[in-house]
């Protein structure tokens, strides 16, 4: 009796969960289909066909040549790379300077520690947006005019034009470095890092840097006073402590909450829009300015994120899996 | 028990049953909704003088502003009944399609694909603009031509970026454009200096030159307009009765111009005007308003809240506002310019 009252029991909740499956596939696909009908029905085109026609616009900067006559689908592409392009350096300066901050909170030294804890509590707490906004402001104020650039050494000129250096190039007769020439709107030739992309690396850089400080301050006094001791003990340098005692063990702790960190860092780049820095959402903007198509475009950068989101996590845990205690995933 | 085992079903069943009933549904009949609420919605700029800004308190002014407050004197009976909906360039359209305002009065240009493709309908053009260049004096460049290599800043999601670049390619001259998602962020860019020209509309060149610029004789502005902007109030499709009205009203409005109708004479002339084309613009004489489905008074309203085109114009963009633009292609076509309305009769 009692038996079968259970096996009844795994069978209702079987039911009802299949039943709620269904339900709510049946409900966004109804969601869906009407949201296409009240579109069709007030005369908005949509669909993603516009992704093959030429888009009309250009973008100013980015690793992958674009220009007005190439379809959408290959501006969306640069825009993609553009948000790789400004988020990877981003990751690794603030992984890099937070590491030390970090480190630095737990210094002996008074001021050192001070500092780093003034650092992190002011940057934490002023939104990113507005240190992206006043981080332009102060490039566009206090550099020299594109037309009057500052030569910082040969061949490289500093202006609010941007950084120019040299760049190597094929040419005729081999491999050869181009350099930066003066011309009558500015500096140009050779590689330049325009005021943009600087303002969004530093930008995504500094801010997340206090929040990678606090997971490794963190991570570091999660490992017992007692294994340093014990290291010391051992005889061991305090680098060796730090190398072989504290950090295998203070990984564990920090890896995890760093792969959010670089998740929100990669997401956060796309406030790049703000200071003109021609990124994924900049150019989903461009096109429903274009040709109104938002729906298409937020699904776009929907997806777009998430399968960036998606990458960086798997990456991050296979890296958890190393560092991790064995049995202990 | 049993109870318990469905909460999370009948919890799952409650929410697809809001989502369903929270889909966007068809609005009503624009003009019912309008009068239903007391205020007629009006998507305007964050800010661009002259067509739709704020001042200090508030108050809304400009060229755009005064065709929404002349659609609500008909409609309402009062200029004052409008709820003004900042719209940054990315968002009007969204919010045109979405039901949230009744009409979009956003110096917004009339295209092909903006027409056709997005679920709008266009109305009257009141402005009609070409974009222009502005650049710093000391740059010695005079002509559009000598912009070879030169960064331009401009905004993003605007007939702009795409006409520059059209422009240039055509030319075959090599340009670099930085484009910002705010209007306020691209002209920043460029007055601090990071680019050689800035391109906008050229209604808006002066205005920017003139409010924004340390010192406004530094700057030029070149004599190329690279494109046609016929600037246009815009309404959802499907309604064709607020169609109508969206576009009679500045019909009504430019005509009272043509007629010597004004704001101050209005009274006067609905007492004492002989002339029937004054009359039926004035609500008393023959009476079109029914046909719209409004009143005998309608256009005669939308006079005495905003005036007629001209002073229209005056006010907010003509040599006497801050934007000191002549009239040129926006006179009445009887004077030399574009202006025209099909008759009110």
């Amino acid at each position: 009796m009692n038996d079968r009252a259970s096996r009844r029991g795994v069978w209702l909740a079987w039911a009802v969960q299949a039943l709620l499956v269904l339900a709510v596939v049946a409900g966004a696909v109804w969601v869906v289909h009407h949201a296409l009908e009240v579109l069709r029905a007030r005369g908005v085109r949509s669909g993603f066909d516009f992704l093959t026609e030429p888009t009309g616009f250009s973008i100013s900067e980015g690793w992958l040549d674009f220009d007005a006559s190439q379809p959408f689908w290959r501006a969306f592409l640069a825009g993609l790379i553009n948000t790789v392009r400004a988020a990877v350096p981003a990751a690794i300066f603030s992984v890099v300077l937070g590491t030390l901050i970090g480190i630095g909170r737990l210094a002996p030294h008074v001021l050192l520690r001070g500092i780093c804890t003034a650092y992190v509590e002011l940057v934490r707490n002023v939104p990113l947006l507005v240190q992206l906004l006043m981080l332009a402001f102060a490039m566009a104020n206090l550099l020299p005019d594109p037309t009057e650039p500052v030569r910082l050494l040969p061949g490289v000129w500093l202006s609010k034009g941007g950084l120019s250096v040299p760049w190597p190039m094929m040419g005729e007769g081999g491999l050869h470095f181009e350099l930066p020439e003066r011309g009558d709107f500015g500096v140009s030739g050779g590689a330049a890092l325009s005021p943009e992309y600087v303002t969004i690396v530093a930008g995504l850089s500094l801010y997340s840097a206090a929040f990678v400080a606090e997971i490794v301050r963190a991570g570091i006094l999660s490992v017992p006073q007692g294994q340093v001791l014990a290291g010391q003990a051992l005889g061991l340098s305090p680098v060796q402590q730090l190398r072989i005692v504290v950090l295998p063990q203070a990984l564990r702790v920090i890896v995890p909450s760093l792969t959010n960190q670089i998740l929100s860092l990669t997401k956060n780049s796309s406030l790049a829009v703000a200071v003109g820095y021609p990124e994924l959402v900049s150019v989903a903007n461009t096109t429903i300015g274009t040709n109104g198509r938002a729906f298409e475009c937020i699904a776009i950068i929907m997806a777009v994120y998430l399968l960036l989101s998606l990458v960086i996590s798997l990456g991050m845990n296979r890296y958890n899996a190393r560092v991790a205690l064995r049995g202990w995933r | 028990m049993m109870n318990k085992r469905f909460r999370p079903a009948l919890l799952a069943g409650a929410c697809i049953a809001a989502m369903a009933f929270a889909a966007p549904a068809f609005a009503g009949k624009t003009l019912d909704a309008v009068k239903q609420r007391g205020t007629v919605k009006c998507g305007v700029t964050n800010g661009v003088a002259g067509f739709s800004a704020p001042d200090t308190q508030g108050n809304w002014s400009g060229l755009d502003v005064d065709t929404c407050r002349a659609i609500a004197a008909a409609v309402l009976g009062d200029g004052k009944k409008v709820d003004f909906v900042p719209l940054n360039s990315q968002q009007r359209f969204s919010a045109l399609q979405a039901g949230e305002i009744d009409i979009l009065a956003r110096n917004t240009t009339w295209t092909l694909t903006r027409d056709a493709s997005l679920g709008f309908n266009f109305t009257t053009i009141t402005y009609y603009d070409g974009q222009g260049f502005l650049v710093p004096k000391k740059l010695k460049v005079t002509s559009a031509r000598q912009l070879k290599n030169a960064t331009i800043c401009t905004q993003s999601g605007t007939t702009n970026e795409k006409n520059v670049s059209d422009y240039f390619r055509a030319q075959g001259i090599p340009v670099k454009t930085v484009v910002f998602e705010s209007f306020e962020a691209s002209f920043k860019a460029f007055f601090s200096g990071r680019c050689q020209a800035f391109t906008t509309d050229a209604s808006a060149l002066a205005g920017l030159r003139n409010k924004e610029a340390t010192n406004p004789d530094d700057y030029i502005i070149l004599p190329e307009l690279i494109s046609k902007e016929p600037l246009a109030p815009l309404v959802r499709r499907g309604d064709d009765e607020w169609f109508a009205i969206a576009k009679w009203v500045p019909n009504a409005l430019i005509e009272a111009e043509e007629f010597g109708i004004t704001q101050a004479n209005a009274d006067e002339l609905k007492a004492s005007s002989k002339d029937p084309a004054q009359q039926r613009l004035l609500g008393s004489g023959e009476d079109l308003g029914k046909l719209l489905g409004l009143d005998k008074d309608w256009s005669f309203r939308a006079i005495k809240a905003v005036g007629n085109y001209g002073e229209i114009f005056e006010r907010n963009v003509g040599p006497k506002s801050v934007l000191k633009l002549p009239r040129g292609s926006n006179n009445l076509w009887s004077k030399g310019g574009l202006i025209y309305a099909p008759p009110v009769r």
